[in-house]
């Protein structure tokens, strides 16, 4: 378009008028300012500012002007055609926003609408809770150590002070593998993996054991609502230089406090384990009433007005255990621990019933998907 | 063990400031555990008093039942001090005897609100009482209480009588605290706790030993360290028990029998000592003690006939064994009602031997728990002579001079124990001063030696005491467990998780991640569930770890597999209405190692090394495994479609994620294996081990268990998936060349498996193929039958260049032409 147009007939160009221009602008402003939709903008442009419109004949006039009346005519279209093609763009861009916003608002959902199309998995809480548990002890330092549930009757009885005619023999209420002079049985608790411990790693100099134990155990206990022939244990092992009652208490405090909050500390009661001399029952204060025994509601239902919570039982190694798993009792000495990890839960999460741990219904299971 | 507050303040000098909680919270303290407190006569008001029946007419109703209508002398109780005219439904009692009646106004437990009220044609006022109608323990009369003659007169306050407003407390006895098992030991804890006198009743003058009192001949003295005898003589076997006695016996919660029972029972709740009172005319010659001999019976006081072993210690007279010694007495000796004189014999038993002797007759008798657990040995001669004196005082008997005592009682050990050892082991701050003084307070006996060690003889009544950690436990429960300070050692250093309790925790959340949820299952299995699982009689799974002494004699065994228990699990949730359900789980399994039996070793120095081994290798081998089952609905049914059903393929699909988690390559073959469809089971290995089958399950194991047709199954050995883990994944390499991919169909017959022609094409393709992947399946009729047509999706890419048309072209044809030759496939 630029440059002088030679072809022109200057006979055919009329006088660019001023008036015109300007009428010409104003009509297209209106046409494209009154253009609904891209539709309409579009013919609005051709004919507004197509090659046929008013303004580029008017455009192609110019050239036919005499030299000193071009500068004045070109100025005069060259405005009025870039606020055209200004106004033009301007619309173009309201057009296509408005159009995407309508398609936008046309796609719409109701969000509401379900989304689980697929399953929802979840680990189990004796599982996870026995996790936790470790991870607790595993951040203080300490390993977790296993061992096989069917267990020779010398690790599960006689190498942890537990002899032949032992009453605690009797009491556990052992399940024995037929025949019974293979001497296996099945783990009445975690213990074993302790004395495993002990007889294959050993203690030295720098080397102190502190292991948890957590762990599936039996006892020929009828199943019901709060008893179980299979549950969980778990249990700790220290075994170093100078290891005390205190260093039992502080252990358990923690990991009371881990497991139940903050300020939740334990008590010790004398108690007597084949195991351990001296022996302790352990009592948590109660995690929901704070060892206050009841609340607003009445008697607290956790304790059942007790304040504290019944939670394992615990001692010094006994050093005859230290001799027959050969760990040199006059220079190292021992703590031990044990607690259900079943009863744990069950206070823990309020549960009623310890057969729903293992009856598998995925609502309850699920119902912990979202445990740590 | 049940002990009577009153009976413990007689022996000891308790404060009246401590009451019966307090005296509790400091024996919890000091180790004996508080199991409850029994208060009698709790929601019982108003007039209970003592009654004597004066007439009883027994009157039959219409509904064939029989009444009685009693006057009954209350004494001036109900104001008028006329006979009570009470109906009363009971038989047990008659005229003359002393009863205990509520009269209009009181209340009894439950709020059972006593008034005069119109009954069977009388006019009742009150009731005569029954021990359960009382809120009392069931005191084995089946009817109202019959007061003893010698009970209090009619009248008076009956609460006395009952023992109400005495709390009763019963402890749980630890083991090791058998002296515990008497208001002796009990007494003598409270003491210890409140540092106050205590009057030990086994402190008594003894008369003179002189052996006259009855020939004993003691062949065991192993078995009977002690034993003691003395008799009395013109017993009045009619003599009713005095009222304390019945009153404390039935505290203790045993049963009042006859005032001669009663007496040995008394005592033996007194001092913790068994005694047996022998009819002495029914002892023919002197008494003997040994083990009984091969074929021996005897018929012991529960009338049951006992098959004797060697090993059971006897009490034997001229026709053989008369007792059961320190379990149960023989009923050819037994007290009778017509008894006068009687042999009153204690002596002090093995006590494994007495444990072993109640556990081969599973005999549990008041007299073996304690001998089993151990009495104090110098008792025997305090009880008889205590038991004489009171069949004597009480029973109108004559004691006949003489005194049996043979044996000597063990040795206690000397102990020699490190002063500060309570400081060290306890953590507590206890000084060397503490521990002496504490260690006599229990009754030992504590020599400080030059060395600063002391030497320690534990009491006579504490045979658990052997090791210096005892005399700690003893020093520290005095000091008190509460004073332990709180101190988290600190010089664990451990190395974290273990690589296989790492991969355990990956597998569950990828497990969960894949939608299954976990189940924890019993182990137990039997033959009818290996029927359901469709095994063969001579499959291996049926080779198990059996138990001798299973829960449910249907499932003896320790499972082999992991799929009975989920498989359960999953038709119960189908049962209960779930659409789909996806369970894993995780467990170990055993199979028998057939390497002998595990040995027994001592325990006085660690096994050695070879010696573990041995037992380590005798136990079964028990391997971790994995199993998840699928049954119903995979993916849920909703408004965007229809959901998908499990199959054969979920399972394979759940396997390979897993692998891919960890790394592992797997090869997936095919094979028939129950209980999976035998079309439609994949056999996993990893290097061509087998390391487990997944698949759908066969439609008869389905139906057997309840699950939905085309239910998926999954088991594998975790163990072996785990120890193929990758540990150190090794950084990819690929090129951002361009990509270029062709598409081939290749038409093989039905025999020919997918993962046979991915193979060829693999192989043949050469080092620019990127990838093979199968994106469909076609049978039908333009394909023939017995043919079918794989599509794959090939993709080439160099590491250095754009791959030209020629060359991909090239690879391609390389890849159809090492199919064809190798699977027979023909390109559509
Ligand atoms: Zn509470």
């Amino acid at each position: 378009m630029s440059g002088p147009n030679t072809d022109y007939d200057p006979v055919e160009v009329a006088a660019v008028s001023p008036a015109e221009v300007e009428a010409a602008r104003d009509a297209a402003l209106a046409a494209i300012a009154a253009a609904a939709d891209l539709e309409q903008l579009k013919a609005v442009r051709t004919e507004h500012a197509g090659d046929r419109s008013p303004l580029a004949l008017a455009n192609r006039e110019i050239g036919a002007l005499p030299p000193q009346a071009r500068k004045e005519a070109g100025q005069r279209v060259g405005q009025a055609r870039g606020a055209v093609n200004q106004a033009l763009a301007a619309r173009q861009v309201e057009l296509e926003a408005d159009n995407e916003a309508r398609i936008l608002v046309e796609e719409a959902v109701d969000v509401t609408l379900p989304t689980d199309r697929d399953p929802v998995g979840a680990r189990h809480p004796l599982t996870t809770g026995a996790e936790l548990i470790a991870d607790i002890f595993v951040a203080m330092g300490w390993e977790v150590a296993e061992g096989p549930v069917i267990e020779a009757e010398w690790l599960n009885f006689d190498a942890l002070n537990l002899g032949p005619d032992h009453p605690a023999r009797t009491m556990q209420d052992t399940f024995w593998t037929d025949p019974g002079e293979d001497h296996l049985v099945l783990r009445t608790h975690t213990s074993p993996v302790q004395a495993r411990t002990m007889l294959t790693r050993g203690v030295s100099e720098g080397a102190p054991i502190y292991v948890v134990c957590p762990g599936r155990v039996f006892r020929t206990d009828e199943y019901d609502a709060t008893h179980s022939p299979m549950f969980h244990q778990v249990e700790g092992l220290a075994i170093d230089e100078g290891i005390s009652m205190a260093h039992l208490k502080g252990t358990l405090d923690h990991f009371a406090s881990q497991m139940f909050g903050e300020g939740i500390t334990t008590r010790f009661r004398p108690s007597y384990f084949p195991f351990t001399e001296p022996s302790a029952e352990v009592d948590l204060i109660c995690f929901v009433c704070r060892g206050v025994g009841h609340d607003d509601k009445g008697v607290c239902r956790t304790c059942r007005g007790e304040g504290w919570i019944e939670w394992g039982g615990c001692g010094i190694v006994n050093p005859r255990v230290l001799q027959a798993c050969g760990v040199d009792s006059t220079r190292y000495s021992g703590f031990a621990f044990g607690m259900g990890i079943d009863r744990t839960l069950m206070f823990r999460h309020g549960l009623e019933d310890l057969r729903t741990l293992f009856e598998g219904d995925v609502r309850f299971t699920t119902a912990f998907g979202s445990e740590l | 063990m049940k002990a009577p507050v009153s009976w413990i303040r007689e022996l000891v000098d308790l404060p009246e400031s401590v009451t019966t909680e307090v005296l509790t919270d400091r024996l919890t303290a000091l180790g004996l555990k508080l199991e409850g407190i029994h208060a009698a006569g709790a929601g019982i008001e108003g007039p209970l008093v003592i009654g004597r029946v004066l007439t009883q007419d027994k009157e039959p109703q219409k509904n064939g039942k029989v009444i009685n209508w009693c006057t009954v002398d209350v004494g001036d109780a109900n104001g008028s001090g006329e006979p009570q005219g009470i109906v009363c439904g009971a038989h047990n009692f008659g005229p003359g005897d002393k009863v205990v009646v509520i009269l209009p106004g009181g209340v009894l437990p439950g709020d059972f609100r006593i008034s005069e009220r119109k009954t069977y044609g009388h006019l009742s006022a009150g009731m005569i009482c029954s021990a359960a109608e009382l809120g009392l323990p069931d005191d084995g009369a089946d009817g109202i209480i019959v007061v003893p003659a010698d009970g209090p007169e009619p009248g008076t306050d009956a609460r006395e009588f009952l023992g109400f407003g005495d709390e009763v407390i019963e402890f749980e006895i630890n083991p090791d605290r058998a002296y515990a098992l008497s208001l002796r030991g009990v007494a003598r804890e409270a003491a210890l706790g409140f540092d106050v006198a205590f009057t030990d009743p086994a402190v008594r003058e003894l008369p003179e030993v002189d052996g006259k009192a009855w020939q004993v001949d003691v062949e065991d003295p192993a078995g009977c360290p002690v034993f003691a005898a003395r008799l009395v003589s013109g017993f009045d076997p009619t003599r009713p028990t005095p009222e304390f006695i019945q009153r404390r016996v039935e505290q203790a919660g045993m049963r009042s029998i006859s005032l001669a029972v009663d007496v040995t029972n008394y005592v033996m709740l007194e001092l913790g000592q068994p005694i047996h009172g022998y009819d002495a005319d029914k002892v023919a010659g002197g008494l003997g003690v040994r083990r009984a001999r091969s074929g021996e019976r005897l018929t012991t006081l529960d009338d049951a006939v006992r098959e004797l072993s060697t090993e059971d210690l006897v009490i034997t007279d001229d026709s053989g064994p008369i007792g059961l010694a320190g379990v149960m007495g023989g009923a050819t000796t037994e007290m009778s009602d017509t008894t006068t004189r009687i042999l009153v014999e204690a002596a002090h038993w093995d006590a494994t031997s007495m444990f072993r002797t109640g556990k081969r007759h599973k005999l549990t008798s008041e007299a073996g728990k304690r001998n089993e657990r151990g009495v104090d040995p110098l008792l025997p001669g305090v009880a008889v002579d205590r038991v004489v004196e009171l069949l004597v005082a009480h029973g109108g008997a004559t004691a006949e001079p003489g005194f049996t005592l043979v044996g000597t009682a063990p040795e206690r050990p000397t102990i020699t124990i490190a002063p500060d050892l309570p400081a060290r082991l306890s953590g507590i701050d206890i000084s060397a001063m503490t521990t002496v003084e504490h260690l006599r307070a229990i009754g030992a006996v504590v020599t400080e030696h030059e060395s600063g060690a002391l030497e320690v003889v534990p009491p006579s009544w504490r045979p658990d005491i052997n090791d210096p950690y005892d005399l700690v436990e003893e020093v520290v429960r005095i000091v008190g467990y509460d004073q332990v300070p709180s101190v988290l050692p600190r010089r664990a250093t451990g190395r974290g998780l273990s690589r296989t309790q790492r991969l355990r925790r990956r597998i569950g959340r990828t497990l969960a991640g894949a939608g299954c949820v976990e189940v924890v299952s019993f182990p137990f299995v039997g033959p009818a569930t290996f029927d359901k699982l469709g095994l063969a009689a001579d499959d291996p799974l049926r080779t198990t770890v059996g138990l001798a002494n299973p829960l449910s004699s249907e499932e003896p065994s320790y499972t082999t597999t992991l799929l009975p228990g989920l498989l359960n699990a999953a038709a119960r949730n189908v049962g209960r209405g779930a659409p789909g359900v996806a369970l894993f789980e995780t467990g170990t399994v055993a199979f028998p190692s057939d390497n002998g039996p595990a040995p027994i070793y001592g325990v006085h120095t660690r096994p050695s090394e070879a010696e573990l081994e041995k037992l380590f290798e005798a136990l079964p081998v028990q391997p971790l495994h994995l199993a998840v089952v699928l049954a119903g609905e995979r993916t849920r049914s909703g408004w965007w479609g229809a959901g998908a059903e499990a199959g054969w393929s979920d399972a394979l699909s759940v396997v390979r994620r897993l692998a891919d988690e960890l790394g592992v390559e797997i090869e997936v073959t095919s094979a028939a294996r129950m209980p999976w469809h035998p079309g439609r089971c994949a056999v996993i290995s990893v290097d061509e081990v087998v390391i487990g089958h997944a698949g759908e399950l066969h439609p008869t194991v389905c139906k057997a268990f309840g699950l939905p047709v085309r239910s998926a199954a999954v088991e594998l050995d975790l163990d072996a998936l785990m120890a193929a883990a990758v540990d150190v994944t090794p950084g990819p390499v690929f090129s951002t060349m361009p990509l270029a991919k062709e598409d081939v169909a290749l038409v093989v017959d039905d025999a020919v498996t997918v993962a046979a022609v991915e193979d060829a094409l693999r192989d043949g393709a050469g080092e620019l193929l990127e990838s093979v992947r199968l994106f469909d399946v076609y049978t039908g009729e333009q394909i023939g039958e017995g043919r079918k047509s794989l599509a794959f999706a090939l993709r080439f890419r160099a590491a250095d260049r754009t791959l030209t048309e020629a060359e991909t072209g090239a690879a391609r044809d390389a890849a159809v032409a090492a199919a064809a030759e190798r699977t027979g496939a023909v390109q559509r």
